[in-house]
């Protein structure tokens, strides 16, 4: 029998959920498996590796296991196809999104990667999910905001630095940045550290910016905020959305 | 800081011959009356506000040199701090701030960011407030310890108390160029913030 309390209280789930995936990782030498002594490449995968290549075929390229961490390639257009498995499938369970990022090499040649983190709390594992992008190529890949809420600001600071374009998200702007910033992206490999335009140039469009207008419609009723806000508030909001005073998505 | 005995001895003298003496000894009185009681409102970006917040404390404390009140609103303060790195999407909000202040007043570019833009020499940073708002004292420093800053404060004190009424150029709004809403040359910015230390030259391309 055991107590509630105890670790085998938890026996719903499967043997190897119990240890975080980094720990579970056998080290070369057969010393205990701790986080010091990972092997720096290969070891036991997350389960959700197989179980992706079973199921999408094609749509998984290959699977790594650096420090034991699994990152799995997958193709662009199967993204939101894998994310939305990963998440509702009960076996896997990914409920938490930790974050949304790119990868530019320095090598011209190679592609753009973007980066998913996701993470799944009840079985305690974590896995990366990369694609490749073509810098010749328009820069896009699918929205996952309707799987993760979250996703929206990841994504819109991801548009931000490298101008990718999040397909299907409901507000894609610069996030960090303001909006009428023509300079380009700062994280690209081909970004001056110094940005383009002279510093006087810089501080006149900087200074042009009204820093009153940063929130749209939309993001208040993404937020739903605009609701709970006051009346006279609502009435403003609205009154400068007919004039045209705040922005619209996309402009 | 109070009216000597020695200060009296203005009275004595033939008013006549004394072309606006009694301009003279208001001055006195008005100077003496603002630098003992200066409302310095804080502009804290990063770790140079927290150097600030030790000044204002009890070991440093400001409220020696008549600063008691920090001023959070910019209406009702007569001297900006501006403490940290100012980014380029902060900048109108620092200029609006400044603009909301009432004449006369007055500004403190507290540490090597503010100053200069530090090690910050970025896409994003403001090479320098002074690019934007005008500025009375640099504190140099990473971050200045308070007594720099309180070193910057007597400064200013000393400089406010050679102020005259006569000059009406403290209490007009200074306007910037109409053109490019800078205060200082477009040339002038960009010599300004010419690479420095270790930064590398960049090329760049006009817009």
């Amino acid at each position: 029998m055991t107590t509630p309390d105890s670790p085998e209280g938890t026996s719903a789930l499967p043997a190897d959920a119990l240890p975080v995936a980094g720990t579970a990782v056998a080290a070369p030498t057969g010393e205990p498996a701790t986080l010091r002594n990972v092997a720096h490449r290969g070891g036991p995968a997350n389960p959700a590796a197989a179980a992706l290549a079973a199921r999408f075929g094609d749509a998984v390229l290959r699977t790594e296991v650096v420090w034991g961490e699994t990152t799995v390639f997958v193709r662009t257009d199967a993204v939101h196809d894998i994310v939305r498995w990963l998440h509702d499938d009960p076996a896997h369970q990914y409920d938490y999104l930790s974050d949304v990022t790119a990868v530019e090499y320095r090598d011209h040649e190679r592609p753009i990667e973007v980066v998913w983190h996701v993470r799944s709390l009840t079985y305690r594992r974590f896995l990366r999910l990369k694609t490749s992008l073509e810098k010749r190529a328009a820069l896009s890949v699918p929205s996952i905001t309707d799987i993760y809420s979250g996703a929206d600001w990841l994504e819109r600071e991801c548009y931000d630095m490298f101008g990718i374009r999040f397909e299907g998200h409901p507000d894609l702007r610069r996030i960090l940045l303001w909006e009428s910033y023509r300079e380009g992206y700062p994280l690209r490999k081909d970004f001056p550290l110094r940005g383009r335009f002279s510093r006087a140039e810089q501080l006149k469009q900087a200074l042009a910016a009204d820093p009153e207008a940063r929130y749209s419609m939309e993001e208040l009723s993404i937020a739903q905020a605009f609701d709970s806000l006051p009346v006279e508030m609502q009435q403003r909001l609205a009154a400068d959305r007919a004039a045209g005073t705040v922005p619209k998505v996309g402009e | 800081m109070g009216l000597t005995s020695a200060d009296h001895r203005v009275a004595a003298v033939d008013p006549s011959s004394q072309d606006g003496w009694l301009t003279t000894r208001l001055d006195f009185a008005v100077n003496w009356a603002r630098a003992g009681s200066m409302w310095p409102m804080p502009f804290g970006t990063a770790c140079c506000a927290i150097e600030f917040m030790s000044t204002a404390a009890s070991r440093f404390d400001l409220s020696r040199f008549g600063m008691e009140r920090l001023s959070y609103s910019p209406r009702q303060a007569d001297l900006l701090i501006c403490a940290g790195r100012v980014p380029l999407k902060l900048a109108p909000v620092l200029r609006r701030i400044y603009q909301q202040m009432p004449q006369p007043k007055w500004v403190i570019s507290m540490g090597a960011c503010a100053s200069t833009g530090g090690m910050f020499d970025n896409y994003a940073v403001v090479q320098g407030i002074d690019t934007i708002i005008p500025v009375d004292v640099y504190v140099p420093g990473c971050p200045p310890r308070p007594e720099a800053l309180l070193h910057g404060i007597i400064m200013l004190h000393k400089r406010l108390m050679t102020e005259r009424l006569r000059d009406k150029t403290r209490h007009v709004e200074i306007e910037p160029d109409p053109s490019s809403q800078l205060y200082i040359p477009p040339s002038r910015i960009d010599e300004l913030s010419e690479p420095f230390g270790n930064s590398v030259h960049q090329t760049r391309s006009n817009p």
